[in-house]
């Protein structure tokens, strides 16, 4: 992916023609390229509000990736056989994987990699909520898995489609490895649906703690969604918030049946007349009040992130003392 | 090369090699303090799933790439010359396949 670490050709006297392009020049040229859903790279020019949108977007998209492998981590070492670990180590790493492809994308956007984590470390950046709720037993994590990675998906799909290449780019990436991840969890709840009637309980306790927060996973109603009709406009959204989330209950209401749990819904039904699931209220304040920082596990999600960044300053700077290290040695031999 | 006073982790362009007998292609990027960590980062990242049999890291830095406003005066000569596609000559269909 490309940065703002390239070196493009100086303008000085080869150029004088550009200067003549003003603002607006660009502006149409840019307006014309979304329009005809063409694609945006890091050197073109684009409005100051599309970029910082993706900037805030994708950034948080990364953070969110990252902080996703602290209630799963939580699990590596107490998952209940050794296939199963195997699964999670896996899974967990790709989600530091994705972390890593989308910082890279928002980074061609003129941003660095320590403004973000600075951003995610002193709490200005905000990440998933979802992420913010506790993983009580062991069923969470096939619930996640099946759930909340199936939600994701959802939102992660027309992303590929994402006006910003960089960015669609690292989602083409992110969804095919995604993909595992939902089947794995839903597998691994299958099996538990097959024990005793505790190992069922406890899916059928971890479905009904994590569905509410799933739906909610998709973003505010349309109707409250100010930013949405904007980032539809720049190819940024590409499907609304309600949108996905009816199409994600409708696509987990069989899923559901095929397990055996039931969704803690008492308004969910199908609607002949829609050719849809109709569901009942979701509880936006809890949502908001989690976003602002007040969710059950938002300071231990952070302190924890703050901590393993802080712990693992000596090896960044050991890996650069030894760089250096190594390229005046180089120099000095060339002399 | 000079030696730059390194505070951040440089970043590298990471080109991988899906199978033998295809080209190293561009699939991402990413940060390391030196060339070795960079390959080795580039494992973990982007060949998790046998996505490739080799990787090139260059650093970001020495890229230099064409400027987006030369567009037009870089590649849009090319397109009147329709002369250089082998579907600008008509060919008498008996001659069969050329």
């Amino acid at each position: 992916m490309y940065t703002q670490a390239m070196d493009i050709p100086d303008e000085s006297g080869k150029k004088l023609a550009s200067v003549a392009n003003t603002v607006s020049d660009q502006e149409a040229a840019f307006e014309a390229r979304i329009d005809a859903d063409g694609r945006i790279e890091p050197q073109d020019w684009m409005p100051e509000a599309y970029r910082k949108t993706l900037v805030r977007q994708i950034s948080q998209h990364a953070h969110s990736e990252i902080v996703g492998m602290l209630p799963e981590g939580n699990w590596i070492s107490r998952a209940p056989s050794l296939k199963r670990k195997a699964i999670l180590i896996a899974k967990v790493q790709d989600e530091g994987g994705h972390g890593l492809y989308l910082y890279s994308a928002a980074e061609t956007l003129g941003t660095s990699r320590d403004q973000m984590l600075e951003g995610l470390h002193s709490g200005k950046a905000k990440y998933s909520s979802i992420f913010n709720y506790p993983t009580l037993n062991w069923a969470d994590v096939g619930v996640i898995g099946w759930l909340v990675d199936g939600a994701a998906i959802m939102n992660q799909i027309p992303l590929c489609r994402c006006s910003y290449g960089p960015y669609a780019r690292a989602m083409i990436r992110v969804c095919k490895e995604e993909s595992f991840h939902q089947r794995q969890g839903y597998e691994a709840l299958l099996v538990m649906m097959q024990g005793s009637e505790a190992q069922k309980a406890m899916v059928q306790d971890a479905v009904n703690r994590l569905w509410w927060k799933c739906l909610a996973m998709f973003g505010p109603p349309d109707a409250d969604s100010p930013h949405s009709a904007q980032g539809m406009r720049w190819g940024i959204k590409r499907i609304s918030n309600d949108e996905l989330r009816q199409k994600f209950i409708d696509a987990t209401v069989p899923q559901a049946k095929v397990l055996g749990v039931t969704l803690p819904d008492p308004d969910l039904k199908w609607n002949e007349e829609r050719q849809h699931y109709d569901y009942g209220q979701i509880d936006w304040q809890e949502f908001w009040n989690t976003v602002e920082g007040n969710g059950p596990c938002n300071k231990e999600r952070l302190a924890t992130r703050v901590k393993a960044h802080n712990d693992g300053q000596w090896v960044r700077d050991a890996a650069l003392a030894y760089t250096r290290k190594q390229q005046q040695r180089a120099h000095k031999e060339a002399a | 090369m000079n030696t730059p006073a390194l505070k951040e982790w440089p970043l590298w362009e990471v080109f991988v090699r899906s199978k033998q007998g295809l080209e190293h292609k561009h699939c991402g990027s990413l940060h390391a303090a030196d060339a070795a960590q960079a390959l080795h980062m580039a494992r973990d990242v982007y060949t998790r799933r046998q996505e490739g049999v080799s990787i090139w890291v260059v650093p970001s830095a020495a890229i230099t790439a064409s400027n987006p406003d030369d567009k037009g005066e870089l590649f849009d000569p090319a397109a009147d010359k329709i002369y250089r596609h082998p579907t600008f000559y008509t060919i008498p269909e008996e001659v069969g396949h050329m």
